[in-house]
């Protein structure tokens, strides 16, 4: 028998950058304390906080732009700062990104010279290049000769990004760099940085105060709280889900159902809960939960559709064929009962839907049902 | 029109501005930048000639350089000659006489440069002195003008320290303003309207080139 062979099990890999720091802040208007103690592996971490949870403080300490009061950094097996040794790396010798909130571009230099402003080191032409290359797969080779004043905020976060990956850094922070973009922009952006990280491998410290994108984003969160770390993990272990709802919202569902945790996929935001003892299973969007646990799921009726025949390429996760058990109309809605496997959903329809579908008792139809249309509760 | 007085004083004021944009450039530098408590001394001693009567700035500029002083020694001992009522004495006192008028638009533009810029600048990898030349210095091309027009002008119509440490030595030291007083002295006052008025023209292009490039208004008086 071979012994198994060591592999690099993603737990075992040495982490590429150590942030212990203390600071003491006196003097302003309240006392403020930070403390925290964190290591992040290649790939995203998430900084999830407040604003004043000392977030952005974490990041400067790393930058090297502020000095903790006693504690010690480490990026890529170098120690950037260590009180007890006296040892401070002036920023400007850290290799570290760093991209804030307002981008800070150079606003007398064109997009393509912001890119190319830590490349001193290099030749004009070779510097010109590797700027190009940047612009390009940031998707704003276009924009090269403008200033920021003359960019769009989605195209100043491109550039702001750009200019940061450029001088290959070991460690990248991002500071709420794209909170104030539009959702399909930010996802092309994180898509992008996704894609230049899969062949750098440096670890991204993503702060946010937006939960959604700790889902988006997350392998690793970090929950900072005044100053301390409160909660450390993956998403779903860390984060309530943006809709973990009470019991007090129960009553504006029309389809209540107990329900068991049965899988959990991270990668996928999501998990597949079962109705009742089963056999039916629906894919719901990923709460703070362990496998196993009761929960309540609601739906609103006016959130399902029906099909009379089985679809295809649908974005809907869930798809369950059924019969329709009963039709009521109710003044201009009409609500059809409909009987799947070991559950009964109530559908809203318009009168216009149910003659154009021809919508009777007896009827083979299938339910659809989006995952984010499944609200999870606590039972 | 005294020919010999106008280059004398284009001559002299061309020197004290370019002097002073060498000297005040790393002076309202080190103003901007400095965390130094008394910080607040200097910037005073710098801003003295604003209040000064000319005449007291002239007085101890001449003592100073007189045969009596140190410096006036150690200068007679390397030059044969007293500073006092030269052209180089002129010359130090104008240096000191528009301290302020170069220091101050230098300091006010560098400190408007978003400290964010400066902080974005070390994280890509440049140290302080580098980040000055590349992101401060060329934001700051307004207030360099500014500083530098503005002693030009100054030092153009100076008189009481002219008058004090140079004297009125024809070729030497005697410079437009003090010209224009001879000849009111003289009773030549067609003489010195034509050179007052040409002084005042000057004056006022100066000024429109200066607030022609700042949108807010320079102010005589402590910086932030």
């Amino acid at each position: 028998m071979n012994p198994a062979t060591a592999t690099d099990e993603p737990g075992t890999e040495p982490h590429p950058l150590e942030v212990r720091i203390r600071r003491r802040f006196v003097g302003s208007a309240r006392a403020f304390d930070i403390n925290v103690h964190f290591r992040a592996g290649t790939g995203f971490t998430i900084l999830f906080g407040a604003s004043g949870a000392g977030k952005t403080t974490a990041l400067d300490c790393i930058a090297g732009l502020i000095d903790p009061d006693e504690g010690l950094i480490v990026a890529e097996g170098e120690t950037l700062f260590d009180s007890e040794r006296n040892l401070r790396i002036p920023p400007w010798k850290r290799r570290i990104g760093y991209v804030i909130q307002d981008l800070a571009l150079f606003p007398h230099l064109t997009a393509i010279e912001n890119v190319g402003y830590g490349l001193r080191f290099m030749a004009p032409n070779q510097r010109r290049q590797r700027s190009r290359e940047l612009l390009n797969m940031f998707r704003i080779e276009h924009l090269s000769n403008r200033r920021p004043a003359q960019l769009s905020g989605g195209e100043r976060q491109r550039v702001a990004l750009a200019r940061a990956l450029a001088t290959g850094p070991r460690a990248l922070l991002l500071d709420e760099p794209l909170a104030a973009l539009d959702r399909p922009t930010k996802g092309r952006i994180i898509d992008d940085l996704r894609q230049w990280n899969q062949e750098h491998k440096v670890p991204i410290l993503y702060v946010t105060h937006s939960s959604e994108e700790v889902f988006a984003l997350g392998e690793q969160v970090i929950v900072l709280d005044a100053g301390r770390i409160i909660a450390q993990g993956r998403p779903h272990e860390v984060m309530r889900a943006p809709r973990l709802e009470t019991v007090a919202q129960l009553s504006g569902f029309e389809n209540v159902f107990d329900v068991t945790v049965m899988g959990i996929h991270e990668a996928r935001g999501t998990m597949t809960c079962r109705i009742g003892s089963g056999p039916l299973e629906l894919e719901t969007p990923l709460v703070r939960a362990d496998i196993g646990a009761k929960l309540s799921l609601g739906i609103r009726a006016g959130d399902l559709m029906l099909a009379t025949e089985s679809p295809r390429g649908l974005s809907a996760r869930n798809v369950i064929p059924g019969v329709i058990r009963r039709v009521d109309s109710r003044d201009v809605i009409v609500s059809a009962v409909i009987g799947c496997d070991g559950a009964e959903f109530e559908v809203h329809l318009t009168l216009a839907a149910r003659e154009a579908l021809n919508l009777v008792p007896e009827k083979n139809v299938w339910l659809v049902l989006k995952t984010h249309s499944c609200h999870l509760m606590i039972a | 029109m005294n020919w010999e007085a106008l280059w004398l004083t284009v001559r002299l004021a061309t020197l004290v501005s370019a002097i002073l944009l060498g000297l005040g450039i790393p002076l309202a530098c080190w103003l901007t930048y400095s965390r130094w408590r008394l910080k607040f001394l200097a910037e005073a001693v710098i801003a003295l000639p604003i209040v000064l009567p000319p005449t007291v700035l002239g007085f101890y500029v001449l003592m100073a350089l007189g045969s009596r002083s140190p410096l006036g020694r150690w200068w007679q001992s390397l030059t044969g000659h007293t500073l006092a009522f030269t052209f180089e004495g002129l010359v130090i006192g104008s240096i000191l006489y528009s301290l302020p008028f170069a220091v101050q638009p230098f300091a006010a533009a560098f400190s408007a440069v978003d400290p964010r810029l400066l902080r974005a600048s070390a994280s890509l990898g440049e140290p302080p002195r580098r980040t000055f030349l590349r992101i401060v210095l060329p934001l700051s091309r307004a207030g360099l003008i500014t500083g530098f027009a503005l002693s030009f002008a100054h030092t153009l119509g100076e008189f009481g320290v002219v008058l004090m440490v140079g004297g009125n030595i024809p070729g030497v030291t005697r410079t437009i303003s003090i010209d224009i007083y001879d000849q009111v002295q003289a009773g030549n006052y067609a003489g010195a309207h034509q050179t007052a008025l040409l002084l005042l023209i000057v004056s006022f292009v100066v000024l429109s080139i200066v607030y022609g490039l700042n949108r807010r208004p320079w102010t005589v008086g402590p910086w932030k």
